[in-house]
């Protein structure tokens, strides 16, 4: 039992990092839709893995491999309308998030012994995995290393994409980079808060820190220490009233959140 | 003041010393087209060292598209567009952009002095060296926005905005400005410090300002760029060089409003560097 809790709370630290780094950029971005549409497009993925494996037809294809796979595949996509073709953005980013979750819903609808999406869809951090702590890991150090190394270029990107662009700065290339990442990120976060938590993982802290830092990199740590705030208080209150835990955090991260934005809003009306 | 008449006996020579100027920026020859949609034909024309450019013309007469080709953010489907073709510099070490509208989050958290920080960014490297520090605070005085600097960008109105996006464009100590429409939805407090930036600057760096107002040029302009003018040798969607009158030096450039600018002789191209 005090390792299943252990392994959740070292799950919140290696995840709140990456809540932390990749959900400042996605707001400071506003690419939450496409965060949105590439977490829930997974699901096809594991519903196409879970059909497949199940009924002996592929049985080496799980459903990480699954999840992998459709995500990349959705991120591949974005990736290309919103720099190609940039008028359709909304579109397409609406059409890979329903058809996604489709192909999820259809195939576990057929999967002998049917399996429940909703287990997918909103996780479960006390069935998280040595193996998956692992790989947490080092998707923490791959992405420190990339924010620190690359720190101008994202930060100029993010901030006047055509300004940076004209200083030499590969923008496309930054913004391909960060939907992968953002996108292996989902897969690997999928069974701790679950696919549907994830976005709201994603914007939560990072919104909540957006009103006190001064920088993005103080919002980066500020994200990511309210991410852990969020989920070690989610844990608690799942693990003591018997909840489901990623809904809980989310509820929690949520009233944070409302609550920031309402005292932003008074101190400011106060001002003026 | 003291630049005014060191600029203006430079102007006087011209009809002499046309030969020698510095290349700023040429097109040549540059056709572009949105899909089938033709913007530029066949359209050549260049730009001295030091001179103060605006680039006129009116809406969906291709000005963003010829500003887009000089920064490099779309390639000439035929021609070339050159940038001082005297130095082996790239691109980005040339040019300062100032650019008219930013899609902005006004709840990015930056403050100013990063803002113009990113000026220096490079394709690679995160060092930032003295001069270069040096040069940021340079801007920032140069551009009026040193008291700013450790203020929010969100918490500026849009004249001080664009005034530090001024700023940032000078950080790299750019040979060339491009400033997108820099009036635009701007005070008149601000605009006043903006042209006291400029007239800081002319003379020694090339000032290209892009507007879509003909008839507002300021006194500080020395050619006007007319974009969407038919030219008798190149004819459709072409651009056309002026002179301006008054001439600089017959204007007062200590006062610091705006003057009328007229621009009625046309520049032939093959004929303004070597007309004799």
């Amino acid at each position: 039992m005090t390792d299943i809790l252990l392994n959740a709370v070292i799950a919140s630290i290696l995840s709140a990092i990456l809540f932390g780094i990749l959900g400042s950029l996605v707001s400071v971005r506003r690419i939450a839709s496409l965060a949105g549409a590439i977490s829930h497009a997974v699901l096809g993925g594991i519903g196409m893995a879970v059909f497949f494996s199940v009924s002996g037809r592929i049985p080496f294809f799980t459903p990480l491999a699954g999840a992998f796979l459709f995500a990349i595949l959705s991120a591949l996509i974005i990736f290309f309308v919103s720099t190609k073709s940039k008028q359709r953005e909304d579109t397409v980013i609406n059409a890979v998030w329903a058809i996604g979750m489709s192909i999820g819903v259809l195939f576990m609808a057929k999967t002998p012994g049917y399996t429940d999406p909703s287990s997918y869809l909103f996780g479960n951090i006390l069935l998280i995995t040595k193996m998956d702590l692992l790989l947490l890991a080092i998707l923490d150090l791959i992405v420190l290393f990339f924010a620190w190394l690359f720190y101008p270029q994202i930060l100029s990107s993010s901030f006047d994409e055509n300004f940076a662009r004209v200083r030499g700065v590969k923008t496309e290339l930054v913004f391909f980079v960060l939907l992968i990442i953002i996108a292996i990120s989902v897969v690997l976060l999928q069974t701790f808060v679950g696919l549907v938590m994830v976005i709201a993982m994603l914007t939560l802290p990072s919104g909540t820190a957006s009103y006190m830092a001064k920088s993005l990199s103080s919002m980066m740590v500020f994200a990511s220490v309210f991410s852990l705030l969020f989920s070690l208080s989610g844990l608690a209150l799942s693990w003591t009233l018997d909840l489901p835990s990623g809904a809980v955090t989310v509820v929690f991260a949520g009233f944070v959140f409302l609550l920031f934005t309402l005292f932003h809003f008074i101190s400011k009306k106060r001002r003026t | 003041m003291k630049k005014a008449s060191r600029q203006s006996p430079f102007l006087e020579k011209q009809d002499i010393d046309e030969g020698q100027k510095t290349i700023a920026f040429r097109f040549n020859d540059v056709s572009f087209a949105y899909g089938s949609v033709s913007v530029f034909e066949n359209i050549s024309f260049h730009v001295h060292e030091n001179e103060f450019v605006a680039l006129v013309g009116a809406n969906g007469a291709g000005k963003t598209t010829l500003l887009k080709l000089l920064l490099g953010l779309e390639k000439p489907q035929k021609g070339s567009v050159e940038l001082f073709p005297s130095t082996s510099k790239k691109r980005e070490e040339l040019i300062g952009y100032v650019p008219q509208y930013m899609d902005f989050d006004s709840s990015f958290p930056i403050s100013v002095y990063d803002v113009v920080k990113m000026g220096t960014v490079k394709g690679l490297g995160k060092k930032i060296s003295k001069e270069e520090k040096a040069a940021i605070d340079e801007a920032l005085v140069l551009s009026e926005v040193s008291n700013l600097a450790h203020r929010p960008y969100a918490a500026l109105s849009g004249g001080q905005r664009r005034r530090v996006l001024v700023a940032r464009a000078l950080a790299s100590q750019p040979k060339l400005i491009v400033l997108d429409e820099p009036t635009v939805n701007m005070d008149s407090e601000s605009e006043k410090r903006l042209f006291e930036t400029l007239r800081k600057l002319k003379g020694q760096s090339t000032i290209l300002v892009v507007t879509h107002d003909s008839q507002f040029v300021s006194s500080l302009t020395d050619v006007v760029l007319c974009a969407g003018e038919k030219d008798e040798v190149g004819g459709f969607r072409s651009v056309v060089k002026h002179t301006t009158s008054p001439k600089l030096s017959e204007v007062d450039l200590s006062a610091t409003g705006l003057v009328r600018v007229n621009h009625n002789e046309i520049i032939d191209d093959r004929g303004c560097c070597d007309h004799d």
